[in-house]
This record gives structure tokens, C-alpha cells and sequence, in this order.
């Protein structure tokens, strides 16, 4: 069939245009990548918590503890497999700029509880023998080179004064979307300086993490847990692992809508983008399509030549745009590694890509095809005269 | 659309057309009746706005009347719509353009196997079709040429090899040597000439020139819309 042969030379007659127009079509669902990216690694946290895991914390508010002496009466609730415990420590190193999540916990039970957390057993056995230990992702180790048994100090905010820790063990992900850049060290070593200095907040914790033996009785456990300390003076609130990350990420709701926003209106610029492409070229080509009408041609073999070659300039724009992507990301992950511990283009992201690159190549080229099949042949063939 | 030779080929019966400019109503062809043979060369000449371009644009089926008929070879062309007038076109109909019109993106061969692309020819049988085209106009080694790499009176005989591919009944030319040189003129119309002797072609040619219009065996002026007697 000659249409394909049509379309293809056709997209490419004005080489600078169609060389142009892609380049933005790239540049553009580069974009609409990376946006999408970002909206991604902001509910990755959700998309890997686990259904088995709650997280308790004071009923009030994330700012206020926990007695310590919670612990046992958790876990002897019926349903709990094990419990760990941990304050966000919020220690900085060097400089503000150098953020990393940095917190205490019991170490024994949490990495039970985390097993995409994987540590060498020769690391994990020196961990749990020094106090002062810290393990650090490996993406953390190497962003500041880091070795085992490296002193390290952070200045802390939270809990005032400056705090050495040894670095005990490198962990890396069980997966790629395992946070490698956080900095865990010993709630016993916190605590026992708190007791020293601070004695008023010793034997605080900020957060329960509970296992449960059955994900279904999660619901359960943790009506359970926050009825058993009703009344109290501390009250708690107990939610799965993932209702607690989209609490925080809710705070943050109004910057992932506009980068939603911001994405979309990437699509538009495209669409603009193409549909002036195809404006300019249809107009061009009335002649020709006269030519055809007269020819013999049908309106929809007209249709056909014209949405061909819109989708021809989308395609190969989002086809470089997607190979683009995979680098570029790859140095925003290296970057912003600080804000995006963990920066993976999803392959759903990529549907996305096809899928508006379809979308733009059909609407681009809807107005210009309606003038082509609309124009008539006296009319197109005196536009060449 | 078989006939013999003296059959008349198109009845044109007090056609009527006129366009509109805004509010005003501008008539180009008023009652113009008049029958064309099976086998005819008809030269139409006349002044610019005449009406001759119209009136070869209706009988193609690429305008439509105001009132009045025209049939071709039997067939009532005022009466199809659009998507039947374009299956009509590409069976019956060739066409000569005085700017050649080739699209400039296809080889003279693919230029003149466009229109069989709308025919059940098998892909053998259409390359055998546009050979022989290519060669009656002396063209076959240019067929891998583009438009751009031809002269003007090679690209107006491809455009003639590309009218008459599909073996059509009629043939009609709006000025084919308007924008060539006279040596191109003279070939396109020897050109013209063969297809209406040796292969019987019913020719309808619009020109402003009288020695291209010499080589029809029937002149007919064309002013303000009505024919001089």
C-alpha cells in the first residue's frame, strides 16, 4: 500500500520542522517522565509498606511519645508477632544541606520486621554488639564515603549536642525501591544519654512498629491496642503501616496536586505543539490532497495520511523522549538523591508516555484532517495555480 | 463504459453555475447544452473568466451544477454524492493540471501507480501497467526520478502518464502547456495527440493558446458562460 510510504515521507519532507517538533515532543514527555516520577517516589513509601505492619503513636500528635513501659503490654496482644520502637532523632551532619533521615530504634526486632533491610550477619552481630553502632544505606555510605568502623557525628536538633556513632554495617535494598539512604542507630544508646541530660524524657519512644501474625487481623490488632490505652494519659493511635505514610504525605497533598496539574499541562504544550505542526503542514499540502480527492481518494484515506503522520512525529517524540528519560533520571537520582532517596521511572509511566503520546497525535490532527476532507477540489486545486 | 466510436460520450443538457462572492451571486455557465463524441480531441478556449475551467471541472465530476445534467458514458453524474463521484473519478476519469501536480515526495513511477493503488490490479500487474504508461511517454528511464529531479514538460508527461494509467474514457486537460516551454508544449501535445489516435482517448482540453488548441479536431468558445454559435 502506498499510504504508509506516504506517511513516512511525508513526515519527514521538511526535515527541520519535523526535527524540531520532535525534539519538543521529547523534551516534553521527558518532562512528563520525570514529573510523573516524582509523584511515584512520593507514594513509594505506600506502594512497599507492608499489610502486616501497624505503626502506634500518641493519639495527640507524632510530636508527643510514648511511655517505654507500652512495649510489653503490645506485645502480649493477641495477634502481635513483635514490636519494635523509635524516635525520629533529626540529627544533622556537617551541614543542613547534607539531609538524611536519620532515627533510633530497637535494632533486634526492627530488622526482624524489616527484612527488605538486608545486612551482612557478621555486620548485623557487630551492630548489635556496640552501642554506639549505626548502620547506614548504602547509598548514605557512598554519597559521603563512608567505611565500617568510620566515626561519625551529628549535631542534634531534637536532642542537643554532638553525637558519635560508629559505623557497624552497610545495608542495601531487597529491591530497587528500598530506601538506601537512611541512617539507624541504637535507641538504648539514645536513651541512655536522654536519661543523663534530658531525665525528664528518658524512656520515651515515638513510634511502636508492630508485626502482625495475619495481615487480615490488622484491623483488629490495632482497635485492640488503642482500646487498651484509652484514658489514659497517652493516648495511642494505631494504623496500618500505609494509612501512617499517606498521613504524612497528605501534608504535603496541595505540592503533589500541582505537580499533577503541571504534568498535564506538559500534555497541552505537546498537543500545541503538534497540532501547530500539522496545521502548518496540512495547509501546505492542500493541493496535494486536492490532487488525490481528484485522483479517486477518499475522505478517510486523506484521514488516514494525515493522523498517520501526526502520530509518526508524536511517536518518534515520545520514543526519544523515553530513551531520554532513563539517563536523565538516573542523574536526578544521583542529584537529588537527598530529597528522592530512591528515584525509579515506573513502567506504568511509560504506558502513560504512549498512551498521551497516542492521545496528542490524534487530537493534533483532528482539525487539520476535517479541513482536508472538508476542502473542496476546485477550491485546493486553484491554491496550487 | 463500453460504446462505439461515433456513441456520444457526455450530455451536457442546460447546465447551469454560478458562485456566490459574499452577497453577490456571480453566474459563470448559463444553459449550456452541448453532447461530446466517443474518440473527440475538443479544444475550449476563451478569455479568463469565461467559465471554460468550470465547465471542465463539471464534466470531470469534480464541481457540481446548479441545475442542468451531465452524463458521461451512461452515467448521470449530477445525481451521485461525493463518495460515489469519487469511485466514478477513479475509474473513468483522467486528469491533466497545468502545474502537473505530482506529489513531489513519490518517484515518477509511484506518481503514475498512485491511481491504481485504487483498482484490484495485483502489485505485478500495476507495474506492468505503469511501465507501458512510462514508456508511451517516453519516460521509463526517469521512473526512479522524483519530481524535482525533472523538467517541466518530463514532469507534465508523467502527470499525462499518470491520467491515462487507469485506461480511462475521458481525458480532460485544464491548459497542459500553459507553464511549458514551447519544445515541452510541442511534445505534451504530440503527446495528447497519440493518446487520441492511437488509443482512442476522448480528449477535453481547456486552453488559452491557439496553436495547442490546432491539434483538437473541435474548437469551442467559451464566453460569459454561454458558447458562441
Amino acid at each position: 500500500m502506498i499510504l504508509p510510504k506516504m506517511i513516512m515521507k511525508n513526515a519527514f519532507r521538511r526535515k527541520v520542522r519535523t526535527g524540531l517538533t520532535i525534539l519538543a515532543i521529547a523534551i516534553a514527555i521527558l518532562a512528563f517522565s520525570l514529573l510523573r516520577t516524582v509523584i511515584t517516589t512520593w507514594y513509594l513509601g505506600v506502594e512497599i509498606s507492608s499489610a502486616s505492619r501497624l505503626i502506634t503513636r500518641n493519639a495527640v500528635s507524632m510530636i508527643f511519645p510514648l511511655p517505654l513501659a507500652y512495649y510489653d503490654k503490645i506485645r502480649h496482644t493477641s495477634g502481635v508477632r513483635e514490636v519494635s520502637y523509635g524516635n525520629w532523632f533529626g540529627g544533622i551532619y556537617i551541614s543542613e544541606k547534607n539531609f538524611f533521615a536519620n532515627f533510633a530504634v530497637e535494632p533486634k526486632n526492627y530488622l526482624d520486621l524489616y527484612p527488605e533491610i538486608v545486612l551482612p550477619e557478621n555486620q548485623k552481630a557487630e551492630f548489635f554488639r556496640d552501642r554506639r553502632g549505626f548502620i547506614a544505606g548504602r547509598k548514605l555510605a557512598e554519597r559521603f564515603g563512608w567505611h565500617l568502623g568510620d566515626i561519625v557525628t551529628l549535631k542534634g536538633t531534637i536532642y542537643p549536642g554532638n553525637w558519635d556513632f560508629v559505623l557497624r554495617g552497610i545495608y542495601h535494598g531487597r529491591d530497587k525501591n528500598v530506601d538506601e539512604t537512611q541512617f539507624i542507630f541504637r535507641w538504648d544508646y539514645l536513651n541512655e544519654i536522654v536519661k543523663k541530660i534530658y531525665p525528664s524524657m528518658a524512656n520515651q519512644v515515638g513510634f511502636y512498629m508492630i508485626g502482625v501474625t495475619d495481615s487480615h487481623l490488622s484491623a483488629d490488632v490495632a482497635h485492640e491496642i488503642d482500646a487498651m490505652f484509652k484514658n489514659s494519659p497517652a493516648e495511642t493511635l494505631t494504623e496500618t503501616e500505609k494509612a501512617f505514610i499517606l498521613g504524612f504525605i497528605s501534608m504535603t497533598e496541595a505540592i503533589v496536586t500541582v505537580i499533577r496539574i503541571v504534568s498535564l499541562v506538559v500534555i497541552v504544550i505537546i498537543l500545541a505543539v503538534v497540532a501547530n505542526t500539522m496545521a502548518m503542514t496540512t495547509r501546505e499540502r492542500l493541493g496535494e490532497y486536492a490532487v488525490l480527492k481528484t485522483i479517486g481518494y477518499s475522505g478517510l484515506q486523506l484521514a488516514t495520511l494525515i493522523l498517520g503522520e501526526s502520530l509518526v512525529i508524536t511517536f518518534a517524540g515520545t520514543l526519544l523522549g523515553i530513551a531520554l528519560t532513563f539517563p536523565v533520571a538516573k542523574f536526578f537520582s544521583s542529584a537529588l538523591g537527598a530529597y528522592f532517596p530512591v528515584f525509579n521511572v515506573a513502567p506504568s509511566t511509560f504506558l502513560f508516555d504512549i498512551l498521551a503520546g497516542f492521545i496528542v497525535g490524534i487530537a493534533a490532527a483532528l482539525i487539520p484532517t476535517r479541513q482536508a476532507i472538508a476542502i473542496r477540489i476546485a477550491e485546493g486545486l486553484r491554491r496550487i495555480g | 463504459m463500453s460504446m462505439d466510436k461515433m456513441d456520444t460520450i457526455v450530455e451536457i443538457r442546460n447546465v447551469s453555475k454560478s458562485y456566490r462572492r459574499g452577497d453577490h451571486v456571480l453566474p459563470v455557465l448559463t444553459d449550456i447544452t452541448f453532447d461530446i463524441a466517443y474518440g473527440e480531441f475538443l479544444a475550449i478556449m476563451g478569455p479568463s473568466g469565461s467559465g471554460k475551467s468550470t465547465l471542465l471541472n463539471l464534466i470531470a465530476g469534480i464541481d457540481h451544477v446548479d441545475s442542468g445534467s451531465i452524463v458521461v458514458g451512461g452515467e448521470d453524474i449530477t445525481s451521485l454524492s461525493e463518495t460515489e463521484l469519487a469511485k466514478w473519478r477513479a475509474g473513468n476519469v483522467g486528469f491533466i493540471f497545468q502545474f502537473y501536480n505530482l506529489i513531489p515526495v513519490l518517484t515518477a513511477f509511484e506518481n503514475v501507480d498512485l491511481p491504481l493503488h485504487l483498482t484490484a490490479l495485483s502489485r505485478t500487474q500495476r507495474r506492468e501497467h505503469v511501465e507501458m504508461a512510462l514508456n508511451m511517454v517516453n519516460l521509463l528511464d526517469r521512473m526512479d526520478h522524483y519530481p524535482g529531479q525533472l523538467s517541466g514538460g518530463e514532469q507534465q508527461r508523467v502527470a499525462i502518464a499518470r491520467a491515462f494509467v487507469i485506461d480511462p474514457a475521458i481525458l480532460v486537460a485544464d491548459e497542459p502547456t500553459g507553464d511549458l516551454d514551447r519544445k515541452s508544449a510541442e511534445d505534451v501535445l504530440t503527446l495528447m495527440d497519440r493518446l487520441n489516435k492511437e488509443l482512442g482517448k476522448t480528449i477535453v482540453m481547456v486552453t488559452h493558446d491557439p496553436h495547442a488548441a490546432e491539434k483538437a479536431h473541435l474548437i469551442r468558445h467559451l464566453e460569459k458562460g454561454v458558447f458562441n454559435s
